[in-house]
């Protein structure tokens, strides 16, 4: 028998919880799912509710491929995860439709976009494959946390910047058609950044959280 | 048994579709009238806003038999089809027809002693389908309500048309010019003051978004012109 069983959080589990979360960021390390973070981060609440989708699916896809990890034929493992993704991501978007007719609506097409989430099938490859479906679990909550905090970074800078909102409240006042309707920052001529609205400025908000992380982590500065 | 053999590698891809397929088919099947319920409930309920009633989805049930008078299909000669449920006409299908085909959905609502008219619309924005709900005062011509939804616009950009901010714009507008000719509503792109009464602001950022709108509102409305000059 082996050695004496894993405590189910030591060192080296929470480790794959942790690591996603700075050193080895899913978005701003591995720079991958940029695709998405540049798609739904205008505004705070799709990105959060992305956040949570993604969560659910990476989890249990990698749970489920590291427990047939030992019976996937080696030929055609990609489309068996790929399957199995595109599965899971069906069965959320009809229950939303069913049962959070709401949030389905606000979701619209991005849940149909995990599928094709470089993150998913990055950890089901690097990670379900070859590890126990405890780790593997581990492990894709840790990656969906470490994409979900870059998306809500993103997001909080982009609609705060962009629209003056945060999740659709007014809080920086309200912007009228002139400035005697305008309350807070409006009435004293503050304007929104349209620019913030469009794409190119979530890659650079994105490098810019990037060179902010490597000024603080060291480590991840390459020679 | 050989997992690198080509027996394994079928057998293993077979009962995985098969496993995969069903279990997918059964959620399908049981999510299926929750589901329908929900789109029907949000059809009424867009209908009634169309009108300025604002109602749960779960009210709207109730709220719709009491205010919608009449469910009307339309000819595009503007005479009225009998034969066909207006509620059960999808917009999707007709707009694909040719124009003297099509069944033209109308409702007639009565709020407080007024009739109003609610025109459906369904046209395409950027990514995927757009489609709407224009309330008409009893002039047939004043906009005293509209309503946009869409399938996958950019959220924060062309997702906006289902905002209260962009739908409001259009309340007071009205579709015919001074000497009822239809004109309809644009959307325009750099803004437009609010006494233009055949235009509102597009949405920055969702330029094409918005000129869908307008297209839709043009080419829905234009239909139920012949039935408005008739009655």
């Amino acid at each position: 028998m082996a050695a004496k069983k894993e405590a189910l959080l030591s060192k080296q589990n929470r480790k794959l919880l942790s690591d996603p979360l700075n050193d080895n960021n899913p978005i701003a390390v591995q720079v991958l799912g940029i695709c998405s973070a540049l798609a739904i981060t205008v505004q705070l609440k799709p990105a959060i509710v992305m956040s949570i989708a993604v969560l659910f699916v990476l989890a249990a896809s990698n749970v489920i491929v590291s427990l047939l990890r030992n019976l996937i034929p080696n030929r055609i493992r990609i489309i068996v995860q790929l399957l199995i993704v595109a599965s899971l991501v069906i069965i959320v978007d009809l229950s939303l439709q069913a049962y959070a007719y709401d949030v389905s609506k606000e979701l619209s097409i991005f849940v149909g976009l995990i599928i094709t989430n470089c993150i998913i099938m990055g950890r089901l490859e690097a990670f379900a494959l070859a590890n126990t479906p405890w780790k593997a679990f581990l492990d894709g909550i840790g990656n969906a946390l470490g994409y979900g905090v870059i998306l809500i970074i993103i997001a909080f800078f982009r609609e705060l910047l962009g629209s003056g909102k945060l999740l659709g409240f007014e809080i920086l006042g309200h912007s009228g058609k002139t400035i005697a309707d305008s309350t807070g920052l409006y009435a004293m001529g503050y304007m929104n950044n349209g620019f913030m609205l469009l794409s190119p400025m979530a890659l650079i908000t994105m490098g810019i959280i990037i060179w902010v992380q490597r000024s603080k982590n060291r480590k991840l500065i390459e020679k | 048994m050989d997992r690198n053999s080509n027996a394994y590698t079928f057998l293993f891809a077979i009962i995985m579709v098969i496993v995969l397929g069903a279990s997918l088919a059964f959620i399908a099947e049981s999510t299926k009238e929750a589901r329908k319920r929900n789109v029907e409930l949000e059809k009424k309920q867009n209908i009634l806003s169309a009108i300025g009633v604002n109602v749960s989805r779960d009210q709207a049930e109730l709220d719709f038999d009491t205010y919608i008078k009449k469910q009307l299909t339309v000819k595009s000669d503007g005479s009225i089809d009998t034969l066909v449920n207006a509620f059960t006409i999808e917009l999707k299908k007709e707009v694909k027809r040719a124009t003297e085909d099509q069944s033209l959905p109308l409702y007639i609502a009565e709020k407080d002693g007024k009739t109003y008219y609610i025109v459906p619309l369904y046209g395409a924005g950027l990514w995927d389908a757009i489609w709407g709900y224009i309330g008409l005062d009893s002039d047939e011509n004043t906009i005293i309500g509209a309503v946009f939804d869409h399938k996958g616009e950019t959220a924060g950009l062309g997702a906006e048309i289902n905002q209260s901010w962009y739908e409001d714009q259009y309340i007071g507008d009205k579709i015919m010019d001074e000497n009822g000719n239809f004109v309809s509503v644009k959307a325009i792109k750099g803004g437009t003051p609010l006494s233009n009464l055949h235009g509102v602001d597009a949405i920055s950022g969702g330029t094409i978004t918005s000129d869908g709108v307008t297209d839709m509102v043009e080419e829905r409305l234009a239909r139920y012109i012949p039935y408005f000059k008739n009655n």
